[in-house]
């Protein structure tokens, strides 16, 4: 949430400083930025893209990356601290919690996906419906949207989970109503700017009709945006989860997932720290490293 | 400016409107009414004392004098009643909001001095590596659960260290702390809008004629580039009333503070849907305030506002 609501507020900003931000091909630079940025490595994008390429294969193929079982526990190796067989040592139940992270993994993407999908269904479609009919759409779906801020997405996660069933669907949903307004903004501003540049403006005059000028030249080139929104809301979502599943209102117990496998650990605080420290430093891993991967797309993919 | 003035109270208020309209719409979309919801919590709900609290609470009555009634309410101070608690909900909520109101107050300080000390301190030092860690910070806050560095510090100043007890016992420790993570995690959008803001500010050719001037660093930041910078960040500023609450709630949970966490844990796991609502409306009520007081002091702060839209001037939120 805090990203994209960074950059919106800044350029939005009246003064010598709003405007479209002035792009890299200004001032004598022949050479076309796409191809100047493909000659050089961007080490950042694959550094941060290769570890969660790894996290990714935790969610697909939990039993590659360990053998031990997430559910049932060795009862004679209960809260064993970390060691070569157990990586991030066992619980209260014997079991290894290395496992039950790497198996948490795809209950905690999957929740975040769906929360990403509803607020980039749900979001892009409102912006850019504000963008594109105008008249009074725009300022019905711009309030709409302002409500929608105006309620934490927190609550509105909450009075979700709520009114249905704790559990992972309805606090994916919750969670992805919570991201509709991020996604409705930037939509709507990147259609609004694209659809003001002059390549657009041609390809109206060259006979196209709104929908295809939109269907082949404005959401291509807003897409890039959105994307790069899609990788850091993911992020945000699997924080948002793992907080709200550490409350107690995603999975049940004794599904693995990784907010739950901390609320888990609480209880023996004092006697083994591994249990809330080691997954909860997979959580902020993944976290950031989504950041850094959003940010380097979305540096990738501007023009 | 008094157009101006009249306009953001307008808007505020038909936000506020629609904030209640969209939850009362939300709640109608449910397969049945808050109290049947409430009660099928138990077992099997006997009718008679569903009908019975339906009509107490006055949801067996036609939909439309429902919403009337309810919104007429809002204007009153009255968000209904909460079935878990047998009270008001103002009167619940109202029972432990100061301790809330205590954790999220200082940690807002905390969080506004910390985002200034961090941006200062990147735009005046030098080196590059310090000012590319001090960047690096706010990204990191934001990334990080608050519930998990909350454990981490029980574990060590609790359990390791034995300077801080597991329940919050008024000493300084059981304040300072959670105001400290909770402060650190809220400072990190203001940080980011204001370093932002700042570099902006810096590329602009003023600078260069004051520096011509030779005035020094020090007096150009903060006389001139902070000056000029600070707009966007008090916007900011009152967008981080979400982020106040959500980590209070789960800053309290974590270190077993009473509070609104503790409301709202109650009022999902008993599916108390009026407190919730009442939450809800309660929230959105002080984050729409917090940004029309905001966007009233922003011309006074940057009068270029009034100048550039007056009608647009809401978009900037």
């Amino acid at each position: 949430m805090a990203l994209g609501i960074v950059e919106d507020v800044v350029a939005h900003q009246p003064g010598p400083t709003a405007g479209p931000a002035a792009g890299p091909h200004d001032a004598n630079d022949l050479e076309p930025a796409r191809a100047r940025r493909r000659r050089r490595v961007d080490w950042a994008l694959l550094l941060s893209g290769l570890p969660l390429l790894l996290i990714l294969g935790f969610a697909f193929f939990p039993g590659v990356f360990t053998s031990q079982d997430p559910l049932n526990g060795i009862a004679t190796q209960v809260m064993q601290g970390p060691s070569g067989e157990h990586w991030f040592g066992t619980d209260h139940l014997g079991r290894d919690v290395f496992a039950r992270v790497v198996y948490g993994t795809s209950q905690t993407f999957l929740t975040a996906g769906l929360a990403v999908l509803v607020g980039l269904v749900v979001g892009s479609a409102l912006g850019l419906a504000s963008a594109t009919l105008g008249r009074w759409v725009d300022p019905v779906i711009m309030r709409l949207i302002d409500v929608l801020l105006a309620i934490p997405s927190f609550l509105i996660a909450l009075i979700i989970v709520t009114a249905s069933e704790p559990g992972p669907i309805s606090l994916g949903i919750g969670v992805g109503i919570g991201s509709i307004a991020t996604f409705a903004r930037l939509t709507r501003t990147e259609v609004m700017r694209i659809r003001a540049l002059d390549y657009v403006e041609a390809a109206h005059l060259n006979g196209g009709n709104a929908w295809s000028v939109a269907r082949r030249h404005v959401v291509p080139n807003a897409a890039g945006q959105i994307l790069s929104l899609l990788v850091v809301d993911f992020g945000v979502a699997i924080l948002a989860i793992s907080s709200l599943g550490f409350l107690g209102f995603g999975a049940p117990p004794p599904t693995p997932e990784w907010g739950l496998i901390i609320a888990e650990g609480r209880q023996y605080l004092g006697a083994a720290w591994w249990m809330t420290t080691l997954p909860g430093l997979v959580i902020v891993l993944t976290v950031v490293l989504l950041g850094i991967f959003g940010r380097c797309v979305q540096k990738q993919l501007r023009f | 400016m008094a157009r101006y003035a009249l306009g953001r109270v307008g808007q505020a208020l038909i936000v506020i409107w629609l904030a209640y309209t969209v939850v009362f719409l939300s709640v109608q979309l449910l397969p049945s009414d808050p109290v049947t919801i409430f009660l099928s919590a138990d077992a099997a709900p006997d009718p008679a004392v569903v009908a019975a609290m339906q009509a107490q609470y006055g949801y067996d009555q036609p939909l439309i004098v429902q919403y009337l009634g309810q919104l007429a309410g809002l204007f009153v101070g009255d968000f209904g009643y909460a079935l878990s608690a047998g009270q008001t909900v103002v009167e619940r909520i109202g029972g432990v909001i100061g301790s809330t109101l205590e954790l999220a107050g200082w940690a807002f300080v905390f969080a506004v001095v910390l985002s200034f000390v961090l941006v200062s301190v990147a735009s005046l030092v030098k080196v590059r590596w310090v000012r590319a860690v001090l960047e690096a910070l706010p990204p990191l806050f934001s990334s990080v659960p608050v519930f998990w560095v909350g454990l981490i510090a029980l574990q060590v100043l609790s359990f390791q260290l034995g300077v801080m007890s597991i329940f919050p016992d008024g000493s300084f420790l059981s304040l300072t702390v959670p105001v400290v993570l909770l402060g650190a995690y809220v400072s990190a959008p203001i940080a980011q809008v204001l370093f932002k803001a700042i570099e902006q500010t810096y590329a602009q050719p003023f600078v260069d004629v004051l520096r011509a001037k030779g005035a020094s660093e020090t007096r150009i930041f903060f006389a001139h580039i902070l000056k000029n910078s600070v707009a966007p960040a008090f916007t900011v500023m009152a967008m981080a009333v979400g982020a106040l609450l959500a980590g209070s709630v789960i800053t309290e949970t974590v270190f077993s503070r009473s509070g609104l966490g503790q409301i709202v844990l109650q009022g999902v796991t008993a599916q108390d849907i009026p407190l919730v609502q009442g939450l809800v409306l309660i929230t959105a009520t002080a984050f729409v305030v917090f940004n029309l007081i905001v966007d009233l002091l922003h011309p006074l702060l940057d009068p270029r506002v009034l100048k550039a839209h007056p009608a647009a001037a809401g978009r900037t939120r």
